[in-house]
Protein backbone atom coordinates (compact mmCIF):
# COMPACT_ATOMS: atom_id res chain seq x y z
CA UNK A 1 0.00 0.00 0.00
CA UNK A 2 1.52 2.93 -0.79
CA UNK A 3 1.59 6.76 1.21
CA UNK A 4 -1.44 8.75 1.30
CA UNK A 5 -1.23 12.89 1.66
CA UNK A 6 -3.25 14.97 1.89
CA UNK A 7 -5.11 18.08 3.52
CA UNK A 8 -7.04 17.33 7.21
CA UNK A 9 -10.68 18.46 7.63
CA UNK A 10 -11.91 17.56 11.03
CA UNK A 11 -15.72 16.05 11.97
CA UNK A 12 -16.77 15.54 15.81
CA UNK A 13 -17.98 12.43 18.17
CA UNK A 14 -20.51 10.44 17.02
CA UNK A 15 -20.84 11.44 13.57
CA UNK A 16 -23.79 8.98 12.43
CA UNK A 17 -24.43 7.70 8.84
CA UNK A 18 -27.33 9.68 8.00
CA UNK A 19 -24.69 12.84 8.63
CA UNK A 20 -22.11 11.14 6.07
CA UNK A 21 -25.22 10.50 3.69
CA UNK A 22 -29.14 11.03 4.14
CA UNK A 23 -31.50 8.73 4.00
CA UNK A 24 -33.09 10.48 1.04
CA UNK A 25 -30.46 10.04 -1.10
CA UNK A 26 -30.04 6.03 -0.26
CA UNK A 27 -32.22 5.08 -3.45
CA UNK A 28 -28.90 6.32 -5.33
CA UNK A 29 -26.66 3.77 -6.59
CA UNK A 30 -24.31 5.52 -8.47
CA UNK A 31 -21.08 6.23 -6.90
CA UNK A 32 -20.79 10.23 -8.15
CA UNK A 33 -23.83 11.07 -7.28
CA UNK A 34 -23.76 9.44 -3.76
CA UNK A 35 -20.16 11.58 -3.34
CA UNK A 36 -21.68 15.02 -4.22
CA UNK A 37 -24.23 14.77 -1.29
CA UNK A 38 -21.51 13.44 1.36
CA UNK A 39 -21.54 15.29 4.59
CA UNK A 40 -24.43 18.19 2.25
CA UNK A 41 -26.15 18.86 5.58
CA UNK A 42 -23.89 18.34 8.44
CA UNK A 43 -20.50 20.07 7.18
CA UNK A 44 -21.24 21.70 4.41
CA UNK A 45 -17.75 23.54 4.39
CA UNK A 46 -16.05 20.21 4.28
CA UNK A 47 -18.74 18.83 1.42
CA UNK A 48 -17.56 21.80 -0.63
CA UNK A 49 -13.91 22.35 0.26
CA UNK A 50 -12.65 18.80 -0.14
CA UNK A 51 -10.37 17.85 -2.66
CA UNK A 52 -9.15 14.21 -3.86
CA UNK A 53 -6.95 12.82 -1.39
CA UNK A 54 -7.81 14.07 1.37
CA UNK A 55 -7.94 12.88 5.28
CA UNK A 56 -11.21 12.81 7.30
CA UNK A 57 -10.07 13.25 11.12
CA UNK A 58 -13.07 11.97 13.89
CA UNK A 59 -13.73 11.91 17.31
CA UNK A 60 -15.35 8.94 18.97
CA UNK A 61 -17.52 6.77 17.62
CA UNK A 62 -17.72 7.43 14.14
CA UNK A 63 -19.70 5.80 11.19
CA UNK A 64 -22.09 4.95 14.20
CA UNK A 65 -26.37 4.12 13.66
CA UNK A 66 -27.28 2.59 10.28
CA UNK A 67 -25.36 0.01 8.68
CA UNK A 68 -25.77 1.23 5.04
CA UNK A 69 -22.73 0.58 2.90
CA UNK A 70 -24.07 3.88 1.37
CA UNK A 71 -22.02 6.11 3.45
CA UNK A 72 -18.41 4.07 2.55
CA UNK A 73 -19.27 4.56 -0.89
CA UNK A 74 -20.02 8.44 -0.59
CA UNK A 75 -16.97 8.67 1.20
CA UNK A 76 -14.73 7.32 -1.30
CA UNK A 77 -16.55 9.28 -4.36
CA UNK A 78 -15.53 12.49 -2.41
CA UNK A 79 -12.40 11.62 -2.64
CA UNK A 80 -11.72 10.80 1.19
CA UNK A 81 -7.77 8.79 1.29
CA UNK A 82 -8.31 7.89 5.24
CA UNK A 83 -10.27 8.56 8.22
CA UNK A 84 -8.18 8.95 11.09
CA UNK A 85 -10.46 8.83 14.35
CA UNK A 86 -10.50 8.16 17.88
CA UNK A 87 -12.99 4.77 17.56
CA UNK A 88 -14.82 3.75 14.91
CA UNK A 89 -18.49 2.28 15.16
CA UNK A 90 -18.44 -2.09 14.70
CA UNK A 91 -20.32 -2.35 11.51
CA UNK A 92 -18.87 1.07 9.90
CA UNK A 93 -15.19 -0.68 10.25
CA UNK A 94 -16.04 -3.46 8.69
CA UNK A 95 -17.72 -1.84 5.61
CA UNK A 96 -14.88 0.26 4.77
CA UNK A 97 -12.45 -2.47 4.87
CA UNK A 98 -14.63 -4.30 2.47
CA UNK A 99 -15.00 -1.53 0.46
CA UNK A 100 -11.61 -0.42 0.24
CA UNK A 101 -11.55 2.41 2.66
CA UNK A 102 -9.16 2.70 5.04
CA UNK A 103 -9.96 3.34 8.92
CA UNK A 104 -7.20 4.48 11.40
CA UNK A 105 -7.64 4.06 15.02
CA UNK A 106 -5.13 6.44 16.22
CA UNK A 107 -6.31 9.02 19.16
CA UNK A 108 -3.49 11.43 19.71
CA UNK A 109 -3.34 11.77 15.83
CA UNK A 110 -6.79 13.15 16.58
CA UNK A 111 -5.12 15.19 19.00
CA UNK A 112 -2.49 16.57 17.16
CA UNK A 113 -3.63 17.65 14.00
CA UNK A 114 -6.19 20.73 13.05
CA UNK A 115 -8.19 21.84 10.28
CA UNK A 116 -5.67 22.63 6.82
CA UNK A 117 -3.13 20.64 8.60
CA UNK A 118 -1.52 18.74 5.59
CA UNK A 119 -0.64 14.91 6.29
CA UNK A 120 1.14 11.89 5.17
CA UNK A 121 -0.05 8.38 6.18
CA UNK A 122 2.21 5.29 5.69
CA UNK A 123 -0.49 2.69 6.41
CA UNK A 124 2.35 -0.01 6.28
CA UNK A 125 4.37 1.30 8.55
CA UNK A 126 1.92 3.14 10.73
CA UNK A 127 3.00 6.43 11.03
CA UNK A 128 0.86 9.37 10.50
CA UNK A 129 3.00 12.57 9.97
CA UNK A 130 1.82 16.16 10.87
CA UNK A 131 3.80 17.92 8.06
CA UNK A 132 2.75 21.42 8.81
CA UNK A 133 3.40 20.91 12.53
CA UNK A 134 6.22 18.50 11.81
CA UNK A 135 5.05 15.73 14.03
CA UNK A 136 5.06 12.02 13.98
CA UNK A 137 2.09 9.55 15.25
CA UNK A 138 1.88 6.13 15.21
CA UNK A 139 -0.57 3.21 15.16
CA UNK A 140 -0.82 -0.28 14.70
CA UNK A 141 -0.86 -1.08 10.89
CA UNK A 142 -4.14 -3.44 10.03
CA UNK A 143 -2.87 -6.69 9.63
CA UNK A 144 -1.26 -7.65 6.19
CA UNK A 145 -4.47 -9.56 4.77
CA UNK A 146 -7.06 -6.52 5.60
CA UNK A 147 -4.19 -4.18 4.29
CA UNK A 148 -4.58 -6.52 1.11
CA UNK A 149 -8.03 -5.87 0.68
CA UNK A 150 -8.23 -2.07 0.68
CA UNK A 151 -4.94 -2.85 -1.91
CA UNK A 152 -7.40 -4.62 -3.87
CA UNK A 153 -9.95 -1.79 -4.33
CA UNK A 154 -12.67 -3.84 -2.08
CA UNK A 155 -13.38 -7.30 -0.95
CA UNK A 156 -15.44 -8.32 -3.86
CA UNK A 157 -12.17 -7.80 -6.34
CA UNK A 158 -10.15 -9.02 -3.43
CA UNK A 159 -12.00 -12.55 -3.12
CA UNK A 160 -12.22 -12.40 -7.11
CA UNK A 161 -8.37 -12.09 -7.16
CA UNK A 162 -8.20 -14.81 -4.43
CA UNK A 163 -10.56 -17.33 -6.01
CA UNK A 164 -8.72 -17.02 -9.58
CA UNK A 165 -5.40 -17.53 -7.94
CA UNK A 166 -7.25 -20.50 -6.05
CA UNK A 167 -8.31 -22.06 -9.43
CA UNK A 168 -5.17 -20.85 -11.05
CA UNK A 169 -3.24 -22.95 -8.65
CA UNK A 170 -5.25 -26.02 -9.29
CA UNK A 171 -4.71 -25.77 -12.94
CA UNK A 172 -0.92 -26.23 -12.65
CA UNK A 173 -1.27 -28.90 -10.37
CA UNK B 1 -3.74 -15.03 31.16
CA UNK B 2 -7.06 -17.04 30.81
CA UNK B 3 -9.02 -16.83 27.84
CA UNK B 4 -12.92 -15.74 27.76
CA UNK B 5 -15.16 -18.02 25.81
CA UNK B 6 -15.65 -15.96 23.16
CA UNK B 7 -11.37 -15.20 22.43
CA UNK B 8 -11.42 -18.99 22.59
CA UNK B 9 -13.57 -19.85 20.02
CA UNK B 10 -12.12 -17.09 17.97
CA UNK B 11 -8.51 -18.01 18.36
CA UNK B 12 -9.57 -22.01 17.45
CA UNK B 13 -11.25 -20.75 14.22
CA UNK B 14 -8.04 -19.07 13.45
CA UNK B 15 -5.71 -21.49 14.51
CA UNK B 16 -3.86 -19.35 17.36
CA UNK B 17 -2.98 -20.57 20.83
CA UNK B 18 -4.93 -17.23 22.58
CA UNK B 19 -6.03 -13.84 21.11
CA UNK B 20 -6.52 -10.41 22.79
CA UNK B 21 -9.45 -8.11 22.49
CA UNK B 22 -8.47 -5.82 19.67
CA UNK B 23 -6.67 -8.38 17.65
CA UNK B 24 -7.54 -9.01 13.90
CA UNK B 25 -7.65 -12.38 12.85
CA UNK B 26 -8.90 -14.16 10.03
CA UNK B 27 -11.37 -17.36 11.02
CA UNK B 28 -12.32 -20.38 9.68
CA UNK B 29 -16.15 -20.16 9.36
CA UNK B 30 -18.56 -23.25 10.63
CA UNK B 31 -21.59 -22.05 9.16
CA UNK B 32 -23.03 -19.28 7.12
CA UNK B 33 -26.87 -18.44 6.87
CA UNK B 34 -28.60 -15.98 4.59
CA UNK B 35 -32.32 -15.09 4.25
CA UNK B 36 -34.84 -13.96 1.88
CA UNK B 37 -34.27 -10.43 2.17
CA UNK B 38 -30.17 -10.12 2.87
CA UNK B 39 -29.82 -13.37 0.55
CA UNK B 40 -30.52 -11.77 -2.85
CA UNK B 41 -28.02 -8.79 -2.68
CA UNK B 42 -25.24 -11.16 -1.60
CA UNK B 43 -25.94 -13.90 -4.23
CA UNK B 44 -25.09 -10.83 -6.67
CA UNK B 45 -22.05 -10.47 -4.87
CA UNK B 46 -20.86 -13.66 -5.12
CA UNK B 47 -21.44 -13.79 -8.23
CA UNK B 48 -19.40 -10.89 -8.83
CA UNK B 49 -16.61 -12.27 -7.18
CA UNK B 50 -16.40 -14.80 -9.79
CA UNK B 51 -16.97 -17.41 -7.25
CA UNK B 52 -17.68 -21.10 -9.12
CA UNK B 53 -19.52 -22.53 -5.60
CA UNK B 54 -19.96 -21.87 -2.29
CA UNK B 55 -16.78 -23.22 -0.19
CA UNK B 56 -19.32 -25.83 1.35
CA UNK B 57 -22.81 -26.86 0.60
CA UNK B 58 -23.39 -28.33 3.91
CA UNK B 59 -22.35 -24.83 5.40
CA UNK B 60 -24.37 -22.63 3.78
CA UNK B 61 -28.04 -22.13 5.12
CA UNK B 62 -30.79 -20.24 3.06
CA UNK B 63 -33.72 -19.68 4.50
CA UNK B 64 -37.08 -18.02 3.23
CA UNK B 65 -38.96 -16.67 6.31
CA UNK B 66 -39.10 -13.06 5.79
CA UNK B 67 -41.61 -12.74 3.04
CA UNK B 68 -42.10 -16.41 2.54
CA UNK B 69 -44.83 -17.22 2.06
CA UNK B 70 -44.35 -14.57 -0.73
CA UNK B 71 -47.02 -11.52 0.39
CA UNK B 72 -46.73 -9.78 -3.17
CA UNK B 73 -44.99 -10.54 -6.42
CA UNK B 74 -41.38 -8.76 -6.00
CA UNK B 75 -41.65 -10.92 -2.75
CA UNK B 76 -42.49 -14.06 -4.88
CA UNK B 77 -39.33 -12.92 -7.16
CA UNK B 78 -37.24 -12.79 -4.26
CA UNK B 79 -37.84 -16.09 -2.45
CA UNK B 80 -37.03 -17.58 -6.11
CA UNK B 81 -33.56 -15.97 -6.50
CA UNK B 82 -32.91 -17.69 -3.11
CA UNK B 83 -34.50 -20.95 -3.68
CA UNK B 84 -32.02 -21.22 -7.00
CA UNK B 85 -29.44 -20.38 -5.59
CA UNK B 86 -29.73 -22.89 -2.90
CA UNK B 87 -30.80 -25.32 -5.49
CA UNK B 88 -27.59 -24.51 -8.08
CA UNK B 89 -25.19 -24.39 -5.58
CA UNK B 90 -26.52 -27.89 -4.43
CA UNK B 91 -27.34 -26.27 -0.55
CA UNK B 92 -28.03 -29.15 1.80
CA UNK B 93 -30.48 -26.72 3.83
CA UNK B 94 -32.56 -24.41 2.47
CA UNK B 95 -35.98 -24.09 4.00
CA UNK B 96 -39.30 -22.35 2.57
CA UNK B 97 -42.22 -22.81 4.23
CA UNK B 98 -44.57 -25.52 2.30
CA UNK B 99 -41.38 -27.56 1.61
CA UNK B 100 -40.70 -29.64 4.36
CA UNK B 101 -39.09 -28.18 7.83
CA UNK B 102 -39.27 -24.57 7.62
CA UNK B 103 -39.55 -21.93 9.94
CA UNK B 104 -37.88 -18.25 11.06
CA UNK B 105 -33.99 -18.91 10.76
CA UNK B 106 -32.53 -18.05 14.54
CA UNK B 107 -35.49 -20.51 15.75
CA UNK B 108 -34.75 -23.21 12.93
CA UNK B 109 -31.28 -23.93 12.75
CA UNK B 110 -30.73 -24.87 16.85
CA UNK B 111 -33.76 -27.25 16.04
CA UNK B 112 -32.24 -29.00 13.49
CA UNK B 113 -29.03 -29.09 14.90
CA UNK B 114 -27.26 -26.71 12.67
CA UNK B 115 -25.52 -24.66 15.78
CA UNK B 116 -22.90 -26.65 17.58
CA UNK B 117 -20.91 -25.28 21.02
CA UNK B 118 -17.62 -23.69 19.92
CA UNK B 119 -18.19 -23.02 16.72
CA UNK B 120 -18.08 -19.82 14.36
CA UNK B 121 -21.14 -19.07 12.65
CA UNK B 122 -22.00 -15.69 10.47
CA UNK B 123 -25.72 -14.24 9.27
CA UNK B 124 -27.41 -11.81 7.03
CA UNK B 125 -28.77 -10.80 9.90
CA UNK B 126 -27.99 -8.67 13.27
CA UNK B 127 -30.32 -11.24 15.41
CA UNK B 128 -27.76 -13.79 14.29
CA UNK B 129 -26.15 -13.54 18.08
CA UNK B 130 -29.20 -16.14 18.84
CA UNK B 131 -27.09 -18.92 18.76
CA UNK B 132 -24.74 -17.92 21.41
CA UNK B 133 -27.30 -19.75 23.74
CA UNK B 134 -25.36 -23.05 22.62
CA UNK B 135 -22.04 -21.52 23.31
CA UNK B 136 -21.09 -20.57 19.66
CA UNK B 137 -19.99 -17.51 18.07
CA UNK B 138 -21.97 -15.82 15.91
CA UNK B 139 -22.59 -12.64 14.85
CA UNK B 140 -24.46 -10.74 12.31
CA UNK B 141 -22.65 -8.86 8.84
CA UNK B 142 -23.58 -7.26 5.59
CA UNK B 143 -25.09 -9.10 2.07
CA UNK B 144 -21.23 -8.29 0.97
CA UNK B 145 -19.24 -9.89 4.12
CA UNK B 146 -21.88 -13.15 4.18
CA UNK B 147 -20.92 -13.11 -0.14
CA UNK B 148 -17.35 -13.96 1.00
CA UNK B 149 -17.99 -15.99 3.60
CA UNK B 150 -20.02 -18.55 1.44
CA UNK B 151 -17.04 -18.05 -1.15
CA UNK B 152 -14.09 -18.69 1.09
CA UNK B 153 -15.58 -20.40 4.05
CA UNK B 154 -13.41 -17.66 6.18
CA UNK B 155 -14.07 -13.94 7.29
CA UNK B 156 -11.70 -11.72 9.21
CA UNK B 157 -12.84 -10.39 12.57
CA UNK B 158 -11.67 -8.39 15.39
CA UNK B 159 -11.63 -9.45 18.67
CA UNK B 160 -14.31 -8.24 20.91
CA UNK B 161 -13.73 -7.06 24.67
CA UNK B 162 -16.23 -9.79 26.67
CA UNK B 163 -19.12 -8.05 29.08
CA UNK B 164 -19.47 -10.52 31.69
CA UNK B 165 -23.29 -10.30 33.01
CA UNK B 166 -23.56 -12.34 36.11
CA UNK B 167 -27.35 -12.97 37.39
CA UNK B 168 -28.18 -14.52 40.78
CA UNK B 169 -31.31 -14.83 42.37
CA UNK B 170 -34.74 -17.28 41.85
CA UNK B 171 -36.73 -15.77 39.11
CA UNK B 172 -40.50 -15.45 40.41
CA UNK B 173 -43.37 -16.51 38.32
CA UNK B 174 -44.10 -15.03 34.95
CA UNK B 175 -40.68 -13.71 35.10
CA UNK B 176 -38.17 -14.91 31.91
CA UNK B 177 -35.26 -15.09 29.63
CA UNK B 178 -37.31 -11.85 27.78
CA UNK B 179 -37.42 -10.19 31.19
CA UNK B 180 -34.13 -10.53 31.80
CA UNK B 181 -32.89 -9.29 28.80
CA UNK B 182 -34.88 -6.08 28.89
CA UNK B 183 -33.76 -5.20 32.24
CA UNK B 184 -30.74 -5.86 30.90
CA UNK B 185 -31.18 -3.37 28.37
CA UNK B 186 -32.77 -0.86 30.20
CA UNK B 187 -29.15 -1.00 32.61
CA UNK B 188 -26.96 -0.84 29.86
CA UNK B 189 -28.60 1.28 27.05
CA UNK B 190 -28.57 0.53 23.21
CA UNK B 191 -24.97 1.47 23.37
CA UNK B 192 -24.05 -0.26 26.31
CA UNK B 193 -22.10 -3.14 24.98
CA UNK B 194 -21.38 -1.55 21.61
CA UNK B 195 -18.73 -4.00 19.99
CA UNK B 196 -18.55 -6.30 22.84
CA UNK B 197 -19.47 -10.10 23.39
CA UNK B 198 -22.07 -10.02 26.24
CA UNK B 199 -21.35 -13.43 27.82
CA UNK B 200 -24.27 -13.93 30.26
CA UNK B 201 -23.50 -16.08 33.11
CA UNK B 202 -24.10 -16.96 36.76
CA UNK B 203 -26.90 -19.40 38.94
CA UNK B 204 -29.81 -17.96 37.25
CA UNK B 205 -28.20 -18.74 34.21
CA UNK B 206 -27.63 -21.66 34.83
CA UNK B 207 -31.14 -22.56 36.05
CA UNK B 208 -32.59 -21.29 32.50
CA UNK B 209 -34.19 -22.90 29.94
CA UNK B 210 -32.69 -22.78 26.69
CA UNK B 211 -35.21 -21.31 24.84
CA UNK B 212 -35.33 -18.42 27.47
CA UNK B 213 -30.95 -18.18 26.65
CA UNK B 214 -32.14 -17.78 23.05
CA UNK B 215 -34.14 -14.76 23.80
CA UNK B 216 -31.59 -13.16 25.99
CA UNK B 217 -28.34 -14.06 23.13
CA UNK B 218 -31.31 -12.69 20.71
CA UNK B 219 -31.23 -9.14 22.04
CA UNK B 220 -27.89 -9.07 22.83
CA UNK B 221 -27.66 -7.06 19.70
CA UNK B 222 -30.11 -4.53 20.91
CA UNK B 223 -26.90 -3.35 23.70
CA UNK B 224 -25.12 -2.92 20.79
CA UNK B 225 -22.94 -6.38 21.12
CA UNK B 226 -20.96 -8.33 18.58
CA UNK B 227 -22.63 -11.06 20.08
CA UNK B 228 -23.99 -12.56 23.24
CA UNK B 229 -22.64 -16.19 24.82
CA UNK B 230 -23.64 -18.79 27.78
CA UNK B 231 -21.05 -21.46 28.21
CA UNK B 232 -22.65 -25.00 27.55
CA UNK B 233 -23.62 -27.02 30.23
CA UNK B 234 -25.80 -29.75 31.06
CA UNK B 235 -29.00 -27.67 29.66
CA UNK B 236 -26.84 -27.45 26.44
CA UNK B 237 -26.15 -31.26 26.01
CA UNK B 238 -29.94 -31.80 27.21
CA UNK B 239 -30.99 -29.55 23.85
CA UNK B 240 -28.28 -31.15 21.55
CA UNK B 241 -29.12 -34.83 22.11
CA UNK B 242 -30.96 -35.83 19.44
CA UNK B 243 -30.40 -33.37 17.33
CA UNK B 244 -26.83 -33.47 16.23
CA UNK B 245 -24.57 -36.72 16.57
CA UNK B 246 -21.73 -34.41 15.44
CA UNK B 247 -18.93 -33.76 17.79
CA UNK B 248 -18.20 -30.41 19.62
CA UNK B 249 -16.00 -28.95 22.48
CA UNK B 250 -17.94 -26.82 25.11
CA UNK B 251 -15.47 -24.38 26.01
CA UNK B 252 -15.61 -22.64 28.77
CA UNK B 253 -14.11 -19.33 30.33
CA UNK B 254 -10.52 -19.33 32.38
CA UNK B 255 -11.61 -18.38 35.70
CA UNK B 256 -8.75 -16.28 35.51
CA UNK B 257 -10.22 -14.57 31.95
CA UNK B 258 -10.34 -10.72 31.49
CA UNK B 259 -13.20 -8.82 31.27
CA UNK B 260 -14.07 -5.14 30.46
CA UNK B 261 -16.45 -4.81 33.09
CA UNK B 262 -18.53 -7.22 35.37
CA UNK B 263 -22.09 -6.63 36.04
CA UNK B 264 -23.99 -7.78 38.81
CA UNK B 265 -27.82 -8.78 38.09
CA UNK B 266 -29.76 -9.50 41.67
CA UNK B 267 -32.74 -11.41 40.20
CA UNK B 268 -34.60 -12.14 42.84
CA UNK B 269 -38.37 -9.84 43.35
CA UNK B 270 -37.65 -9.23 39.29
CA UNK B 271 -41.09 -8.07 37.48
CA UNK B 272 -42.27 -8.61 34.13
CA UNK B 273 -40.83 -6.00 31.91
CA UNK B 274 -42.14 -3.73 29.37
CA UNK B 275 -40.06 -1.62 26.71
CA UNK B 276 -42.13 1.47 25.66
CA UNK B 277 -41.71 2.82 22.27
CA UNK B 278 -39.43 3.74 20.44
CA UNK B 279 -36.44 2.02 21.78
CA UNK B 280 -35.63 -1.80 23.61
CA UNK B 281 -34.26 0.12 26.03
CA UNK B 282 -36.88 2.38 27.33
CA UNK B 283 -37.78 -0.33 30.13
CA UNK B 284 -40.27 -0.03 32.85
CA UNK B 285 -42.16 -2.87 34.80
CA UNK B 286 -45.60 -4.34 33.48
CA UNK B 287 -47.02 -3.62 36.86
CA UNK B 288 -46.07 0.51 36.20
CA UNK B 289 -47.07 0.55 32.42
CA UNK B 290 -50.42 2.52 33.49
CA UNK B 291 -53.53 2.40 30.85
CA UNK B 292 -52.10 1.54 28.32
CA UNK B 293 -54.76 0.24 26.10
CA UNK B 294 -53.84 -1.84 23.12
CA UNK B 295 -55.26 -2.99 19.53
CA UNK B 296 -53.27 -5.71 18.80
CA UNK B 297 -51.41 -8.93 20.25
CA UNK B 298 -48.41 -10.43 18.42
CA UNK B 299 -47.05 -13.79 19.99
CA UNK B 300 -44.07 -15.02 17.74
CA UNK B 301 -40.76 -14.47 16.22
CA UNK B 302 -37.07 -15.49 16.90
CA UNK B 303 -37.08 -14.23 19.96
CA UNK B 304 -40.23 -15.85 21.79
CA UNK B 305 -42.05 -17.80 19.05
CA UNK B 306 -40.96 -21.11 20.76
CA UNK B 307 -43.07 -23.89 22.11
CA UNK B 308 -42.40 -22.89 25.75
CA UNK B 309 -43.40 -19.14 24.79
CA UNK B 310 -46.49 -20.74 23.23
CA UNK B 311 -47.24 -22.94 26.08
CA UNK B 312 -47.42 -20.09 28.95
CA UNK B 313 -49.95 -17.81 26.50
CA UNK B 314 -51.92 -20.86 26.00
CA UNK B 315 -51.92 -21.64 30.09
CA UNK B 316 -52.86 -17.68 30.72
CA UNK B 317 -55.61 -17.58 27.07
CA UNK B 318 -57.22 -20.62 28.11
CA UNK B 319 -60.88 -20.67 29.67
CA UNK B 320 -60.45 -16.91 28.92
CA UNK B 321 -61.53 -14.70 26.33
CA UNK B 322 -59.44 -11.57 24.15
CA UNK B 323 -60.97 -8.04 25.31
CA UNK B 324 -63.51 -6.96 22.84
CA UNK B 325 -61.48 -4.65 19.69
CA UNK B 326 -58.31 -6.12 20.36
CA UNK B 327 -56.38 -8.44 17.26
CA UNK B 328 -54.35 -11.72 18.48
CA UNK B 329 -52.06 -12.98 16.14
CA UNK B 330 -50.13 -16.24 17.09
CA UNK B 331 -47.10 -17.76 15.28
CA UNK B 332 -44.91 -20.55 16.08
CA UNK B 333 -41.90 -20.21 14.93
CA UNK B 334 -41.04 -23.45 13.00
CA UNK B 335 -42.84 -26.30 11.33
CA UNK B 336 -42.08 -28.95 14.30
CA UNK B 337 -42.80 -26.18 17.11
CA UNK B 338 -45.93 -25.64 14.60
CA UNK B 339 -46.81 -29.32 14.69
CA UNK B 340 -46.20 -30.14 18.60
CA UNK B 341 -48.15 -27.10 19.93
CA UNK B 342 -50.59 -28.80 17.40
CA UNK B 343 -50.51 -32.17 18.82
CA UNK B 344 -50.35 -30.26 22.71
CA UNK B 345 -53.85 -28.82 22.13
CA UNK B 346 -51.82 -24.62 22.07
CA UNK B 347 -53.03 -23.83 18.59
CA UNK B 348 -56.99 -25.10 19.20
CA UNK B 349 -56.59 -22.32 22.01
CA UNK B 350 -54.93 -19.93 20.33
CA UNK B 351 -57.81 -20.05 17.52
CA UNK B 352 -60.35 -20.72 20.35
CA UNK B 353 -60.15 -17.38 21.64
CA UNK B 354 -60.66 -15.61 18.12
CA UNK B 355 -56.77 -15.74 17.14
CA UNK B 356 -55.14 -15.82 14.10
CA UNK B 357 -52.20 -18.50 13.65
CA UNK B 358 -50.13 -18.38 10.87
CA UNK B 359 -47.63 -20.78 9.09
CA UNK B 360 -43.81 -19.92 10.86
CA UNK B 361 -42.91 -16.66 9.49
CA UNK B 362 -41.13 -13.34 10.45
CA UNK B 363 -43.96 -11.47 8.91
CA UNK B 364 -45.26 -8.66 11.50
CA UNK B 365 -42.16 -8.79 13.36
CA UNK B 366 -40.33 -6.18 11.01
CA UNK B 367 -43.40 -4.91 9.48
CA UNK B 368 -43.78 -7.15 6.42
CA UNK B 369 -46.70 -8.95 6.40
CA UNK B 370 -48.96 -10.73 8.20
CA UNK B 371 -50.61 -8.51 10.32
CA UNK B 372 -49.40 -4.79 10.12
CA UNK B 373 -50.27 -1.96 12.28
CA UNK B 374 -52.54 1.00 11.17
CA UNK B 375 -51.85 4.70 12.23
CA UNK B 376 -52.04 5.47 15.86
CA UNK B 377 -52.37 1.49 16.60
CA UNK B 378 -50.34 -0.45 19.36
CA UNK B 379 -49.52 -3.33 20.13
CA UNK B 380 -47.96 -5.71 22.52
CA UNK B 381 -45.48 -7.66 20.82
CA UNK B 382 -43.37 -10.76 21.84
CA UNK B 383 -40.31 -9.74 19.08
CA UNK B 384 -37.48 -7.50 19.80
CA UNK B 385 -37.29 -3.98 18.02
CA UNK B 386 -39.90 -1.37 18.83
CA UNK B 387 -38.30 1.46 16.76
CA UNK B 388 -40.57 3.91 14.75
CA UNK B 389 -42.03 2.34 12.02
CA UNK B 390 -41.50 -1.30 12.76
CA UNK B 391 -44.59 -3.30 12.93
CA UNK B 392 -46.32 -1.21 10.23
CA UNK B 393 -47.48 2.69 10.02
CA UNK B 394 -44.46 5.14 11.30
CA UNK B 395 -47.49 6.67 13.82
CA UNK B 396 -47.98 3.08 15.34
CA UNK B 397 -46.37 1.93 18.84
CA UNK B 398 -44.83 -1.05 19.77
CA UNK B 399 -44.20 -2.45 23.26
CA UNK B 400 -42.08 -5.24 23.61
CA UNK B 401 -42.66 -8.06 26.35
CA UNK B 402 -42.68 -11.61 27.19
CA UNK B 403 -45.37 -13.61 25.74
CA UNK B 404 -46.77 -14.19 29.36
CA UNK B 405 -47.21 -10.41 29.56
CA UNK B 406 -48.30 -10.48 25.63
CA UNK B 407 -51.29 -13.00 26.40
CA UNK B 408 -52.45 -11.40 29.92
CA UNK B 409 -52.31 -8.13 27.58
CA UNK B 410 -54.77 -9.69 25.14
CA UNK B 411 -57.27 -10.91 27.73
CA UNK B 412 -57.51 -7.32 29.54
CA UNK B 413 -57.39 -4.83 26.67
CA UNK B 414 -53.89 -2.97 27.95
CA UNK B 415 -50.80 -3.34 29.45
CA UNK B 416 -51.24 -6.12 32.26
CA UNK B 417 -49.54 -8.00 34.42
CA UNK B 418 -49.92 -11.67 33.98
CA UNK B 419 -51.03 -12.05 37.94
CA UNK B 420 -53.76 -9.48 36.89
CA UNK B 421 -55.35 -12.79 34.82
CA UNK B 422 -54.15 -15.68 36.73
CA UNK B 423 -54.06 -16.12 39.88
Amino acid sequence: MSTLRGKAWQVGDNVDTDQIIAGRYLSLTDPEELGRHCFEGAYPELAEGFAQGDVIVAGENFGCGSSREHAVVALKAMGVSCIVASSFARIFFRNCINLGLLPLDCPSAVEGIEVGDEVCIDPVAGKIENISKGVVFDFKPLPPFLQEIIAAGDLTAYVRRQLSGARGAEVRR
Amino acid sequence: MGLTITEKILARAAGLEAVAPGDIVRVKVDLVMGHDVTLPLGILEFERMGAAGVFDPEKVVAVSDHFAPASNNAAADRIKMVRDFARAQGLVHYFEPGCGQSGVCHALLPEEGLVLPGTVILGADSHTTTYGALGAFATGMGSTDIAAAMALGETWLRVPESLRLNYHGKLGRWVTGKDLILHTLGRLGVAGALYEAMEFCGPTIDDLAMSDRFTMCNMAVEAGAKNGIIAPGTKTEEYLLGRTSRPYEALRSDHDARYAATLEFACEGLQPQVAFPFSPDNVRPAREAGEVTIDAVFIGSCTNGRLEDLRVAAEILRGRQVARGVRLIVIPATQKIYLQAMKEGLLEVFAGVGGAVSTPTCGPCFGGHMGLLATGERAVSTTNRNFVGRMGHPESEVYLASPAVAAASAVVGRIAHPGEVVD
